[in-house]
């Protein structure tokens, strides 16, 4: 066994060191390798960055309320008298007197891309009093809150990377109105970063939706009482609505949209890899045909048929592995931690980062070392083949 | 003088298609220990083919090959591999070194499939390449020798797991007739006074007059052996 570990590494080294000798298909193979693992990591990375953005934006304790059957913001409606029946429910935090909820209106105004330069609809949310103490670690960054009753506005830091004309300062007009824009917030890894935000009774009588909400976020006293209020509003004939805790909003909303992400991920993934497994038989198969003389000189000498199996295997794997690896350092400078937008599923720009995680990494390597193994088998049991006789040797 | 190989009724046959070719019908032959021995014959007469059977590169149809008395006809595929690691050295006409390794790492090649200690190995590769007498030329790699100087490294590959029998194929046909005779002296030291058996397939008749014996192949068949004068 001691042998043929020796053999093993003699072979190997040997193969591994005449790599040179075959440059040109070791590359290519490096790259088709490469190429694979970075489209991989695109849409994966894509999809967990959509992902981990719209689930990160939900607390367990905030619930969320929208018309019963509405599967997203923008389809629901929530009534003046709705609001202030829930807003009596028990579990409701409340600060001295005043139970912390938020009626919320979200319209779509226009925004324009700073990338494309072209049009694209914004999500412009009108707020109540304790909106902001609603949404943990949102923070103002720059400028200050809204003031209640007037026409100004504040706007998420990531709504600013990706769109122009909305910036601290400005003075924009939006439906026939002025509005102000006095304040920068931060809400990192959130769907609310990608917003603007105003007064709700403003927004409500200048878009013309008096009296009108679309949804209501409750303050509950902790993640339990969501299942309260959730009961106590199917109890409530008068409340045609469901409760979700912010949590379980966005995760609805993120399977449906990171859900296509991870198919085209993996299709286009897949179907590249076996583009990049043809590379790498094709690159084995030449390497084997090179070093047959090679190989059958060994085989002469003694070398057993395992190492050249071996051999051939751990050649691939290495220019498989260092595709990933290139694969992974492509993927880090080009796309890791930037800034992109959607069109989210209340129809309006979401923004969001690339991430590549631990486990998407993971994958990418497990994928890279798929192909070395495909890609080595089949021409290591060439390698294993080569009769060792010496017109073979004499090649 | 004993015998190291013996050949009973030999038959080796290929098939091209529905077609069978045979090389050799009912050989028969005896090698004894400290032989050297030349094969000579036109192309297609069997010499290399003979070459593989006594090297257990390939097998026999029919008949018996025995080695120091032990039928190696016999032994399973892996079994012949150890065998061969064990008893034979090759030297090839276009001395087959591995390009990417020194000289010496090419000569330790054979060590690696033996239990020797790295330092044993490292003694052993110095001995063989000092009777070959390429001592100095351990770290070079074989593009930077000559054509005579690869064969000697070749040749201490060949050597140094100390097997009883050489198998030379063309071994200076690719060389210079000096140089070539330079390596033929080397064979025939290893042969004289190291007791190595020596058998040689060539082409070239004064090559085989460094031989102690030539035998003349032509279809398969021994026509004709001389003794060295």
């Amino acid at each position: 066994m001691a042998s043929l570990f020796k053999q093993i590494s003699a072979v190997t080294s040997m193969n591994v060191r005449s790599i040179p000798q075959r440059a040109a298909m070791s590359i290519a193979s490096v790259v088709a390798v490469a190429l694979a693992i970075s489209v991989l990591l695109f849409f994966l990375a894509l999809g967990h960055g959509l992902s981990q953005t719209v689930q990160g934006s939900g607390a367990n304790d905030v619930a969320i309320v929208l018309r019963d059957g509405a599967g997203a913001e923008l389809n629901s409606v929530v009534t003046r008298d709705q609001l202030n029946i829930i807003a009596q429910a028990p579990g409701v935090v409340r600060r001295g007197q005043a139970p912390i909820i938020s009626g919320e209106l979200l319209v779509i105004v226009d925004g324009n891309k700073r990338s494309t330069n072209t049009n694209a609809n914004m999500p412009f949310r009108g707020i109540g009093p304790e909106g902001l103490s609603l949404r943990h670690n949102v923070h103002i960054v720059q400028g200050r809150m809204f003031r209640p009753g007037t026409n100004e506005i504040v706007v998420g830091a990531g709504l600013l990377r990706e769109f122009s004309g909305f910036e601290f300062g400005r003075t924009i007009r939006l439906r026939g109105t002025t509005w102000q824009v006095v304040g920068v917030f931060e809400a990192p890894g959130t769907v609310f970063d990608s917003e603007l935000w105003a007064d709700v009774a403003v927004t409500q009588s200048l878009f013309n939706r008096p009296n009108v909400y679309q949804t209501m976020r409750v303050q509950m006293t902790s993640p339990a009482a969501v299942q309260t209020l959730k009961r106590f509003v199917h109890d409530d004939p008068r409340l045609q609505l469901q409760v979700l805790s912010e949590r379980e909003y966005y995760a609805q909303q993120a399977s449906q949209s990171t859900g296509q992400f991870t198919i085209i991920a993996w299709f286009l993934g897949v179907v590249m890899a076996i583009g990049a497994l043809a590379g790498a038989l094709n690159t084995m198969y030449a390497s084997v045909a090179a070093r047959s003389a090679e190989i059958a000189t060994l085989r002469i000498i003694g070398f057993s048929g395992y190492a050249a199996f071996f051999g051939t295997m751990v050649e691939a794997l290495m220019l498989s592995a260092l595709g990933g690896v290139l694969g992974l350092v492509i993927s880090f400078i080009a796309f890791n931690g930037r800034s992109t937008s959607t069109l989210s599923s209340g129809f309006t720009q979401l923004v969001f980062r690339f991430e590549l995680s631990p486990g998407i990494i993971v994958s990418a390597i497990i994928v890279a070392v798929i192909i070395g193994l495909f890609g080595g088998f089949l021409p290591g049991i060439r390698a294993a083949r080569v009769r060792p006789q010496l017109e073979l040797a004499a090649q | 003088m004993t015998d190291l190989i013996r050949l009973t009724d030999v038959e080796k046959t290929y098939t091209r298609g529905k077609e069978k070719i045979a090389i050799f019908e009912r050989l028969s032959m005896r090698i004894e220990q400290g032989d050297f021995l030349a094969l000579m014959g036109p192309s297609g007469s069997g010499k290399t083919t003979l070459l593989n059977l006594l090297g257990g590169t390939d097998r026999a149809t029919r008949g018996t090959i025995e080695f120091d008395g032990k039928r190696i006809d016999k032994l399973s595929e892996g079994q012949l591999t150890n065998w061969r690691a064990q008893n034979v050295g090759f030297i090839f006409q276009f001395y087959n070194l591995m390009p990417i390794l020194t000289a010496a790492q090419n000569v330790e090649l054979p060590l690696l499939l033996t239990n020797l200690s790295p330092k044993k190995r490292r003694e052993n590769v110095a001995t063989a390449l000092n009777i070959v007498g390429l001592s100095d030329r351990a770290r070079h790699k074989p593009r930077e020798m000559s054509g005579g100087q690869q064969q000697r490294v070749a040749i201490a590959r060949a050597i140094v797991a100390d097997p009883k029998l050489l198998l030379c194929d063309e071994p200076t046909g690719d060389l210079d007739r000096t140089t070539a005779d330079e390596v033929l002296g080397t064979l025939q030291l290893l042969n004289r006074d190291l007791g190595k058996t020596i058998v040689m397939v060539t082409h070239d008749a004064a090559a085989a007059k460094f031989a102690k014996r030539t035998l003349h192949l032509d279809k398969g068949h021994f026509v004709a052996s001389e003794l060295a004068a």
